[in-house]
């Protein structure tokens, strides 16, 4: 194999262990759909890590704990708390993202750690797997110090096998990086209603990575077709128009391959300032919640609602839930409603979880009628464990992972097969395989259970009080048993014994 | 009798149809006193809902029933009520019927005895009268229907009252005689939790003394009809437990059920001495302490048939109370099955020591247990210790219980043989103690 972009580090990574696709991805905090859109690229919170194996492997579930443990070292993650018990196979939720078309799904290894925080030690390494590092490029403006002053941070590496041509005469692996970040300018900044990248990075764009064949900056000028909303300095001529999640959007393009994108300052500070009221976000069409429901220790729910804003297309979307073995689900309390009717799923697939060795995982496919809310409901009870299983902050709760909803959402705009190269790259992430819909993926939040807890102090005293009551049993019955009822015959006084005992020396008769 | 006893069917059965009917028959099937992860009714719909949706119940860790309640409740779950008010009244039946031939036969023997002078002369007070034994039957069964640890068992549709009633049948078919009968109960009460398997020494005690077998390991006749007994009751374990495999075309419930009751994986809480010891132990010692807890069961039977060879009924009622103190999964069902005896041991009275304290330990208990509970689960003021302590002094009191009827029953024996009035060399009043 030959490495010349694709950092060996992770070449030889993937060789090793037989991978075909690699997803992982690091979020910080939580993508609010209702205010920010839907993302380009949606995450759920902490760390995520799903992959397809070659059909060559033997021992999937070895090569898969390899796989975590070396990862972990990459990315300085603690991604060595993925073991079976949070280790599922989804059977129809992820599909393969590049060439290929297998779908058996003992190949596949999805695993979530809800817990998992990212930090400047997670961005570093990957940084480093640029080609040219955070030293040139767009690369040059991810310093942590201001990227983790956001309201959302996620960084993902994606890889998956792709035809290097046309006529697909060869595969590569394809990397991709992606990092999505939410300013909030209002609470960091003045309030002044405008943003620059000098403002967001405290530095500015000097040059493109020498080894990059296209380095761009997109911005999204739908909305301001005439100028009126917001002004964008400095001004570029290049515009490029792509269909993104359904909806035509127009960009304004600053190339950074072309020398004069940087100007007279030999820098690029992009600056948009508002003039009027921001327009409306566009509602998104698929949107998910969950929570828990109920009160003490012993019995709860989990609510899934999920929405669908289309106003007359009804669409079917498929649920993935993934919930630890020490929330016991019942199967058979699962309700889903939509608009307060029945709407019994017509795929189910569940597996239940087996104590210290898999978490449950269900999946099912619901129709969501056209404007409506839909809210899947289900029962658990809460287990108690042994005291070691418990984390050093067992009052803090546990986490159970998102739920991943996938659906090919109606689009309002033929969506283009054909994938060319002038498409922002951030249009072309997931396949198209038709015109008429594109693929969406929402993850809900990840929930916080408490469960109830044994008194960590009492190892010793327990086993002294519970094996007191078992001798106390067993004293009775010892006694009982071995021995008889018998007349009680005081015994004599001392003075007596001590003449006794005298006269039996002599050989003269005892006393009474 | 026969009117009293229906009369008490009918009061048991229209309780527990006015329960089922109320909103409390949801807050009792929650209760973690009455059921428990083995027997609780809401795994049972579970396991049936796995099963329709094709999935083995036996691959998660919700069901741990056996396949015959999977057969049982596949045609029956529409009507479960009814069928655990059925179980409920074949149990107090067959406990009816078994005092009532045990009555008899203790009442022949007591005339045998007195005709041949085997009674000491000042012991005639201790001796039992018709005219006193002629309720006990109806009061056994009272005490087990209106039992409120039966009804809010039965109410919470707990499989408990169905292991209850196999285990009242298979007392009754031993104390009627039929060792086949008796053998294939017994190994369908053994094929539904282990522990019943100590009851094989109690029927075997009963039924050599009913043929006037020696039990003597010398002797040829023992051994002839202790392995045709032996070989009835593992013969139809091996039959049910191959019916088993058919059902479902697998062996997966032997670890579901058998190696669920043996090696105690799920803490759940439950009125047993299991939950909070092997949640507060260290990793290293778990085998250790689990062989030890389930050998503490099955030990007391070879020294209890030693001494109370001459009285299987009694004996078969201390297995009983062993059983469902040192169970892995107790509930409050168990501890009615042996509670139900009590009035037929109500000649001992007299010499109970403890009854004023046990009664009030058990009763306190029963009161604390929902208290603490809510305390610790719901409202967070008070921790695990609590409930733990409630745990702790009721099982203590179950011992003393049992221990005490025991301690009587062998009083009353030795009174029996030597004397009422007992006296000390010099003529003064005696004591009796053990030694």
């Amino acid at each position: 194999s030959h490495y010349r972009l694709f950092p060996k580090s992770l070449g030889q990574v993937l060789s090793k262990f037989s991978v075909r696709e690699l997803h992982i991805s690091f979020t910080q905090g939580f993508w609010r759909t209702m205010q920010w859109g839907q993302p380009f690229i949606p995450s759920p919170p902490g760390a995520e890590l799903w992959v397809w194996f070659h059909d060559t492997v033997s021992d999937v579930d070895g090569n898969w704990k390899e796989l975590t443990n070396v990862l972990s070292g990459i990315f300085c993650a603690s991604l060595n708390f993925i073991d079976l018990t949070n280790t599922v196979q989804p059977s129809a939720s992820f599909k393969p993202l590049g060439l290929g078309n297998a779908t058996d799904h003992r190949f596949l290894r999805y695993a979530t750690l809800p817990r998992e925080i990212v930090c400047t030690e997670n961005l570093t390494p990957w940084k480093k797997l640029l080609p040219c590092g955070s030293k040139a490029g767009l690369a040059v403006l991810l310093k942590s110090e201001k990227l983790f002053h956001s309201s959302f941070h996620s960084q993902a590496v994606h890889i998956r096998p792709v035809c290097q041509d046309e006529r697909c005469t060869s595969k590569a692996w394809e990397l991709r990086q992606t990092l999505n970040v939410v300013f909030d300018l209002y609470t960091s900044g003045q309030g002044k209603k405008e943003w620059s990248l000098f403002k967001m990075f405290s530095r500015t764009l000097t040059e493109a990575c020498p080894l990059a064949s296209s380095s761009k900056v997109y911005v999204d000028i739908t909305d301001n077709p005439e100028g009126e909303l917001f002004e964008l300095s400095p001004a570029t001529p290049l515009l490029s128009q792509a269909v993104v999640l359904g909806d035509r959007r127009t960009y304004s393009v600053f190339d950074l391959s072309r020398a004069e994108t940087f100007g007279q300052l030999r820098s690029l500070n992009l600056l948009l300032r508002w003039k009027g009221d921001s327009g409306d976000m566009l509602r998104p069409l698929l949107h998910a919640e969950r929570y828990v429901a109920g009160f003490g220790l012993q019995t709860g729910e989990i609510h899934t609602v999920i929405y669908n804003n289309h106003p007359y297309r009804a669409f079917p979307v498929l649920l993935m839930d993934s919930v630890p073995w020490y929330l016991q689900l019942y199967i058979h309390t699962l309700t889903v409603t939509s608009k307060s009717r029945d709407n019994k799923p017509s795929y189910i697939q569940y597996q239940p979880a087996k104590d210290r060795h898999r978490p449950h995982l269900l999946e099912m496919l619901i129709q969501l009628p056209p404007h409506s809310m839909t809210e899947v409901t289900v029962q658990f009870e809460r287990a108690l464990l042994k005291w070691t299983e418990y984390t050093p902050d067992p009052n803090h709760g546990f986490y159970v992972g998102s739920s991943v909803v996938s659906a090919l959402v109606p689009s309002m705009v033929a969506m283009s097969t054909n994938f060319t190269q002038d498409q922002p790259l951030f249009s072309s992430f997931v396949p198209v395989k038709e015109e008429s819909s594109y693929f969406v993926r929402v993850y809900t939040e990840p929930l916080l259970v408490n469960l109830p807890t044994p008194d960590f102090s009492m190892p010793y005293n327990v086993i002294c009080l519970t094996c007191t009551v078992v001798a106390v049993g067993y004293g009775s019955f010892y006694n009982l048993l071995t021995r008889t009822f018998q007349v009680d015959e005081p015994s004599p006084p001392l003075s007596k014994r001590l003449a006794n005992l005298i006269r039996r020396m002599r050989g003269v008769p005892l006393l009474a | 009798m026969a009117a009293p006893l229906t009369l008490l069917l009918i009061v048991a059965v229209t309780i527990r149809a006015v329960l089922f009917r109320s909103s409390l028959a949801e807050i009792i099937s929650e209760r973690v006193e009455v059921v428990s992860p083995l027997n609780a009714w809401k795994r049972v719909v579970e396991g049936l809902a796995l099963l329709d949706l094709g999935v083995s119940p036996y691959s998660g860790d919700v069901f741990h029933e056996t396949p015959f309640m999977i057969y049982l409740f596949h045609f029956t779950v529409d009507y479960a009520e009814i069928v655990f008010m059925i179980a409920d009244g074949i149990t107090a039946v067959a406990l009816y019927l078994s005092v009532q031939i045990y009555n008899k036969d203790v009442f022949r023997k007591q005339k045998y005895a007195l005709e041949s002078d085997r009674y000491p002369a000042d012991c005639l007070e201790l001796l039992r009268s018709p005219k006193e034994m002629f309720y006990i039957p109806l009061k056994v069964a009272m005490f087990y229907l209106l039992n409120p640890f039966t009804i809010l068992s039965c109410v919470a549709k707990s499989t408990c009252g169905l292991n209850n009633a196999i285990i009242a049948l298979f007392i009754f078919c031993t104390l009627k005689g039929s060792a086949l009968l008796s053998g294939i109960l017994l190994a369908l009460a053994t094929y539904q939790s282990i522990y019943p398997l100590t009851l094989f020494a109690p029927a075997l005690l009963f039924f050599l003394q009913r043929l006037y077998i020696p039990v003597n390991p010398r002797r040829s006749s023992f051994w002839f009809f202790t392995l045709q007994y032996a070989f009835i009751y593992v013969g139809s374990l091996v039959v049910i437990t191959g019916l088993s495999f058919f059902l479902l075309g697998s062996w997966d419930f032997m670890p579901s059920v058998y190696g669920f009751i043996l090696s105690v994986p799920d803490l759940t809480p439950n009125i047993g001495l299991f939950w909070y010891f092997f949640a507060e132990m260290f990793e290293h010692f778990r085998l250790f302490f689990s062989c030890v807890f389930q050998i503490n069961v099955f030990f007391y039977t070879i020294p209890l048939s030693i001494k109370l060879k001459e009285h299987p009924v009694f004996l078969i009622f201390m297995q009983i109370a062993i059983i469902s103190i040192f169970k892995s999964y107790p509930t409050v069902g168990d501890v009615a099955l042996y509670m139900a005896f009590l009035p037929a041991w109500s000649h001992l009275y007299r010499f109970l020591r403890n009854i004023f304290l046990v009664s009030c330990v058990l009763l306190a208990c029963s009161a604390l247990f929902p208290v603490l509970w809510h305390l610790w689960i719901y409202a967070g003021s008070a921790n695990s210790n609590f409930y733990y302590a409630i745990t702790l002094l009721f099982n203590f009191g179950q011992i003393l219980l049992v221990s005490d009827y025991f301690y009587a029953y062998l009083r009353r024996e030795h009174h029996l043989t030597h004397g009422l009035y007992l006296q000390k060399k010099d003529g003064t009043e005696a004591t009796l103690v053990l030694k």
